[in-house]
């Protein structure tokens, strides 16, 4: 019994390990993809058929490439970096429930490596850690551009880490719980009969604070000033190259996709769709989850496609902008938002 | 003051009302723009297999010709070579022997003929230049190679096709 459950945990592990991989590997190319569309060209077409084996070739490439530990650099904490990026980042998956609990034979299997009653902690706690895998790594470089990417990236991840609480804490009123199994649960189906279930109809403005958070977390453009090109050569990772590069790029994608995860867990229903019952009813307990699971793939590819394009509609902001929205105005409103929160919740 | 135009207009700078302070309406607007965009045709050729048609006047690659008896032109007056303002072309001169009447034209032809691809800036001068119509920039654009010497064109790759092939 023992063992079956060590067994099923494994997989579990092993499967979304691979899905996240997966899907950073080809968020590069939808990347690319998307932001051809968006400027009216093709993209990348050339490797296999409408270019899809583009992602392997970027990847035996980044291999490939000459590994460089600039002399002045400190070695140890310059490949600490980039482990602990990418480490942070496949580690945040780990309590997301990718689908209701699936019945093969007597054995029931949840679609969630662990279900810790303090889930939504886990998942700040990991994400607040992202940011020494770009602190190490900038700081580690010895070069001006870095330190001043990792700087950026510190003080960019505090403020906003604090605004992304405080529109969590909003929806810990409503929800009650930090399990994310809970929490999705409880946004069962799409219309209770008196509302919609899901949160985002219950906390639109905690969600709008979450997302514009979450795009700061993940550095993402209209955030991406650690890595800002123009200003930074490559911020943080401008001394790297090789894998190291790779990692660190691809630790990016696997938070964009984490991030996504954890919004449609959180504001869209997880894995919980209209007459989801129904369908149930119809598959039954084996196959039935399964298409909860497909549902929030699906639900994360829209955020996704979404974050891109964003990024490849709005500037960046300046420096000083970046910090004026999240102190000044994100913390307020967040604020704001629970006492609103309260009032209603109070008052019902 | 007299107006050049009649496309002047007066710019107001008003100060930024709540909404357009507020960013989202802003990136909203922003958002519907690239949207539509992502429908739109993509504008690309896929240049290899695909080719925009050339103007008419295009200048390619230069072909040396050949007279209706399939014979060379070029009597290597050197006009080319002086006309050329990027000093691209060489040519050595030999004398038509006996029997090469139905090779050359004249009694002098171009035993060497080279254009180095690298230096020429495709102006045409040599073509304005020549006396015997012997030389048209009539061909593609010239292909990139990984060595210089491969930019130097010699009469192999640079006169016509003869005619009965």
């Amino acid at each position: 019994m023992e063992f079956a459950l060590i067994a099923q945990k494994f997989i579990l592990i092993v499967v979304i390990f691979g899905i996240s991989l997966l899907a950073a590997m080809y968020s590069t190319y939808a990347e690319r993809k998307v932001a051809a569309f968006f400027q009216d060209r093709v993209g990348p077409n050339r490797a296999g058929p409408l270019g899809i084996l583009q992602p392997l070739a970027d990847g035996a490439k980044m291999f490939m490439k000459e590994e460089i530990i600039p002399t002045r650099a400190n070695p140890f904490l310059f490949i600490v970096g980039p482990s602990l990026a990418i480490m942070t980042a496949c580690i945040g998956s780990a309590v997301i429930p990718w689908g209701q609990q699936m019945v093969i034979g007597s054995t029931v299997v949840d679609l969630q490596v662990t279900d810790i009653n303090v889930g939504v902690l886990y998942i700040f706690g990991v994400v607040s850690l992202g940011v020494y895998g770009i602190m190490i790594g900038g700081w580690a470089s010895n070069n001006k551009y870095s330190l001043l990417g990792a700087i950026r990236a510190a003080s960019q991840n505090i403020s906003y880490e604090i605004a992304m609480g405080l529109s969590i804490i909003a929806l810990l009123m409503i929800t009650g719980t930090l399990s994310l199994r809970d929490i999705t649960a409880q946004q069962h189906g799409f219309w209770n009969g008196h509302w919609f279930t899901w949160n985002v109809f219950k906390q639109p403005l905690g969600f709008l604070l979450f997302m514009v958070c979450a795009f700061a977390e993940t550095n993402r453009s209209p955030f991406d000033l650690p890595e800002c090109e123009t200003e930074l050569v490559g911020g943080y990772h401008t001394e790297y190259s090789s894998m190291k590069l790779g990692f660190y790029l691809f630790a990016e994608y696997i938070n964009m996709f984490v991030s996504s995860a954890v919004m449609a867990t959180l504001y869209f229903g997880g894995y919980n769709y209209p007459f989801m019952d129904v369908v149930n009813a119809h598959l039954g307990l084996t196959w039935g989850p399964l298409v909860g699971t497909l549902v929030l793939f699906i639900k994360i590819v829209a955020f996704i496609f979404f974050f891109m394009w964003v990024r490849w509609t709005i500037p960046r902001f300046r420096y000083d902008q970046l910090m004026d929205l999240g102190w000044k105005i994100l913390i307020p409103l967040a604020i704001v938002n629970i006492v609103i929160t309260g009032l209603i919740y109070n008052f019902k | 003051m007299e107006q050049l135009t009649n496309r002047r207009k007066v710019i107001e700078s008003k100060p930024l009302n709540f909404l357009e302070r507020a960013y989202l309406p802003a990136i909203l607007s922003g958002l519907r723009i690239t949207g539509k965009h992502f429908f739109r045709k993509s504008v690309t050729i896929q240049y290899p297999e695909q080719k925009r048609e050339f103007s008419e006047n295009f200048r390619g690659q230069h072909s040396l010709k050949r007279d209706e008896e399939g014979r060379e032109r070029c009597t290597a007056c050197g006009l080319c070579a002086l006309s050329c303002p990027a000093e691209a072309i060489t040519m050595i001169a030999a004398e038509r022997q006996k029997g090469e009447e139905h090779l050359y034209r004249e009694e002098k032809y171009a035993a060497v003929y080279e254009i180095n691809m690298l230096r020429c800036i495709f102006c045409g001068l040599c073509e304005e230049a020549c006396p015997k119509e012997a030389i048209y920039l009539d061909g593609d654009i010239v292909p990139s190679s990984f060595t210089r010497k491969d930019f130097i064109y010699g009469k192999d790759k640079l006169v016509e096709k003869p005619l009965n092939q």
